[in-house]
């Protein structure tokens, strides 16, 4: 037998060829041999799922069994009931009212929400500037920016989160000032061991009109975008179109809000903190806390940013900007019309993932004190009312609502920016 | 139509003067123009990077090293009022606390016992990473059996005091899964043989395991309240990788099957883990394990955390290994089954070894995401190497300006040497897979 599978790759196309076709009657020829159902995948399938329906459904049935039966003794509540409960406990950080006496757990949660949201956006958006920028400085062609570039990266990769988090909490905010010695940073901005002070805005009722000229100058972009893109469809003229967006959105709501201030009306008017002799009053005060958990996720998710861009201009190959330049574009077309484009395709969804991984890692929040949704949540509110199950289960929701929206959408995104292949 | 060109006018007569040689091409200052200095934008850039290095690096070193207490046994050392410098980080705190770091409170005497942990975790380690180790199959069987057994025992003690009621008990279900295996064998006809021996090896592995840690080795035994540092550590690490790398196999298999519930289940167990903080499974495992079993069982407080970062780390490996079974070609799937093999066979014979060898960089990446998630462990209160850096942090006898700082510049040296290290390994096998590939 092993003899003549030699010969057959030897290259005897015609007496395997003919062996072929021998072996196929042989089979047309025998009726198929009967079989007992057991070898059936189609029973098999069914009986390896049954199996699993059966082990999964077990194991829930005692887990609950088991709970309903520890919680009656240890007489905890369920249900979510305790929503409505007064909370009893302070934030320290609340986008919304909230107080001890009057606020319910409900409140409680969305304040967490809310303070995770806000870290979450912020950071976001300054983790995207720095971690572009490092990505483009590890392939800058000048050596030293090239190596720093790595060894930031290579440093913050490596070191745990929670690390970096104590370290900038405790080590670097620690060594701030106190309130008294603030260090005055111009511009209405304080430092000290209290955190930062700025300058707070106080909105005057007639503030709507300067949303509404923001509002106009938004959607006023969008439609000369779309006249400009027309327009150079059919006449090839280019529109100065990044120069009249910027008009349109800064530049209107600054051209209202500057004569409105001339004809006497405020519509926005900052509160500076003011130094006393122990404390700044007034003003806005941002935690410490806050500032250490922004610091530390931006810098550590930048560093992977970094090598998400990195790779993704990398992914562009050389041949499309040598074409680009043989076309006669300039090195900034080229850029900005060949190759990130291209590269953009390859960046963004491992982008949304670190987006992701920083709202996640927000939650370690809880280790430095940030009143995040973890740290009031299932730090305070799950010690207060012992009832871990519904808490968790929301909890967990909320990520997971977050997660699941997040990679929806990047599915559409993917699906309409994918290559079309033949 | 005429080809011919009067020659004379297109060539020249007399040499042309040979051109200067090119300004310095090779060579140090060439390569500093060449990388530095090529332009006035490149050149503003490598002063302002020259200036940023100027803030940082000087007084980094100054700090780290130059002006660092090596030498003290309390924190005079490192008090300025006491007669110490504090400008510098305060080693001989993390030199005088080095061995509460690395063992956490386990008793003193029984510390070798650590030791010899460390150095199986080693060997296990160095056996699989390293491609060209020998019998590298013992060295799954080593790692993935053998080593958590032994560290089970040497840590705890062993001397586990099961019930004779237990045994009987495990004696009769070891039978039954025999027979059921002997059972099958006989209704689909096929011979006897192979199903005796893994039914038999099945009980066998397990009665050993058990056996094994119910002997009493004369080990005294250390609870794992006392456990802690680095030991704690590496010990979620490796349970993390132990646990997860079989878990994980399972679960991508599980995702790819054509068994719609299978496939299903593996898909809500896996996006559901990777769509929440591990923080929150931590929780979850701490606050929500001891409801869901009977009353009178307890889960140890060590063991919670084990099981959450285990069964986290299992649905990161799980997509990892399923980015290698989808990079597979048809063919290999197709080739396995027109020989004849089975679904186990056609796995562990063809797939798995080719698949696991081509994502080794991306396990390689997972483990190192691990083993930084590790020190969350801290935050439900076990006693890692955070946590016991925390806890000597606000040691009294210790109590200086720089301690803390010099802690977690213990902890991040620590952490990044390991996570440096496994970086490197990985690309090392990413650049031998890519040389194997190249034609």
């Amino acid at each position: 037998m092993a003899f003549t599978n030699c010969m057959n790759r030897g290259g005897r196309h015609e007496k395997r060829r003919q062996r072929m076709s021998s072996v196929q009657t042989a089979v047309s020829q025998t009726s198929p041999p009967k079989r007992s159902f057991l070898y059936d995948p189609k029973v098999r399938g069914i009986f390896y799922q049954v199996l699993l329906v059966v082990i999964v459904a077990t194991i829930f049935y005692v887990a609950a069994t088991n709970a309903i039966e520890n919680l009656q003794r240890a007489r905890i509540a369920s249900g979510f009931g305790f929503l409505n409960n007064t909370a009893g406990f302070d934030v320290s950080q609340a986008l919304i009212q909230f107080s001890a006496a009057n606020s319910t757990y409900g409140e409680a949660f969305v304040v967490g929400l809310l303070n995770t949201l806000i870290v979450s956006v912020i950071g976001i958006f300054f983790t995207t500037i720095l971690g572009f920028l490092i990505g483009i400085a590890r392939l800058s062609k000048n050596w030293m920016v090239a190596k720093v570039a790595m060894v930031y990266v290579e440093t913050l990769r490596n070191i745990p989160l929670l690390v970096q988090l104590l370290f900038w909490y405790i080590a670097v905010l620690g060594a701030l000032p106190q309130p008294r010695n603030s260090l005055d940073m111009g511009a209405g901005f304080f430092l000290n061991a209290r955190g930062l002070f700025m300058a707070r805005p106080i909105f005057a009722s007639d503030v709507w009109v300067l949303v509404a000229a923001l509002a106009i100058g938004i959607v006023g972009s969008f439609a000369y975008r779309r006249w400009a893109k027309a327009q150079q469809e059919q006449t090839g003229r280019q529109a100065p179109v990044g120069k009249v967006t910027l008009a349109l959105v800064l530049g209107l709501p600054i051209l209202i809000w500057i004569v409105l201030a001339l004809i006497g009306a405020n519509p926005i008017s900052f509160e500076l903190p003011r130094k006393g002799t122990f404390n700044l009053t007034g003003g806005m005060q941002v935690l410490p806390e806050f500032v250490a958990l922004l610091v530390g996720l931006v810098t550590y998710t930048a560093a992977f940013i970094a090598e998400v861009v990195r790779a993704g201009i990398l992914a562009v190959s050389k041949g499309q900007s040598e074409a680009a330049g043989s076309l006669g574009l300039t090195p900034g077309h080229t850029l900005r019309l060949v190759v990130i484009p291209q590269a953009m395709r390859v960046i963004i969804p491992p982008l949304t993932s670190q987006y992701l991984n920083l709202t996640k890692n927000s939650s370690l929040a809880v280790a430095i004190g940030y009143p995040d949704l973890v740290q009031v949540f299932m730090g305070t509110v799950l010690n207060q009312t012992g009832q871990a199950i519904e808490v968790v289960v929301i909890t967990m929701g909320v990520y997971l609502t977050i997660s699941l929206v997040t990679s929806l959408i990047m599915n559409i995104y993917n699906r309409r920016v994918a290559i079309v292949e033949r | 139509m005429s080809t011919t060109v009067d020659m004379p006018r297109f060539v020249r007569a007399q040499q042309v003067e040979a051109l200067p040689p090119p300004n310095l091409a090779r060579g140090p200052i060439a390569w500093v123009r060449e990388n530095l200095f090529s332009g006035p934008f490149n050149t503003l850039l490598t002063l302002l990077v020259l200036y940023l290095l100027y803030l940082v690096v000087p007084p980094l070193a100054k700090f780290l090293f130059i002006d660092a207490v090596w030498t003290g046994t309390d924190r005079a050392a490192c008090r300025a009022d006491m007669g110490g410098s504090e400008s510098g980080a305060c080693w001989a705190f993390v030199w005088e606390k080095i061995r509460y770091f690395t063992y956490g409170s386990y008793t003193i005497s029984e510390r070798w016992r650590v030791n010899v942990f460390f150095a199986l975790l080693g060997i296990g380690v160095t056996w699989l990473l390293w491609l060209k180790a020998p019998r590298r199959d013992l060295g799954a069987v080593y790692f993935f059996w053998i080593f958590p057994v032994a560290s089970y025992i040497l840590l705890t003690g062993g001397n586990a005091n099961f019930s004779s009621r237990f045994w009987i008990g495990f004696a009769i279900l070891g039978a039954l899964l025999i027979a059921l295996f002997a059972f099958f064998a006989v209704v689909l006809k096929t011979s006897l043989k192979p199903a005796l021996i893994l039914g038999g090896g099945i009980v066998a592995v397990v009665g050993i395991t058990l056996g094994l840690v119910e002997i009493d080795w004369g080990l005294p035994h250390v609870p794992t309240s006392l456990w802690g540092g680095i030991l704690v550590t590496l010990l979620v690490a490796t349970v993390g990788i132990v646990v997860s790398l079989p878990f994980g196999i399972v679960l991508a298999l599980g995702r790819r099957s054509k068994l719609p519930i299978v496939r299903m289940a593996s898909v809500i167990f896996i996006e559901f883990v990777r769509g929440v903080p591990l923080i929150t499974v931590l929780i979850m495992a701490n606050t929500m394990l001891p409801l869901f079993l009977p009353g009178d069982m307890t889960v140890d407080r060590l063991m919670r955390p084990l099981i959450g970062t285990a069964l986290f780390a299992s649905a990161y490996m799980a997509e990892v290994v399923r980015g290698g079974l989808q990079a597979m070609p048809k063919g290999q799937y197709e080739g396995a089954m027109s020989l004849g093999l089975n679904y186990p066979q056609m796995m562990t014979l063809i797939i798995l070894p080719q698949a696991l060898r081509i994502v080794i960089p991306g396990i390689v990446n997972t483990f190192i995401g691990l083993f930084k998630d590790t020190s969350l462990v801290a935050i439900v209160g076990i006693f890692d190497l955070v946590k016991t850096i925390e806890a000597s942090r606000i040691d009294p006898n210790w109590a200086a300006p720089t301690i803390s700082i010099t802690g977690y510049a213990f902890a991040a040296l620590f952490y990044f040497i390991f996570c440096f290290g496994m970086s490197r390994y990985s690309l090392g096998v990413e650049r031998r897979l890519a040389a194997g590939q190249k034609r």
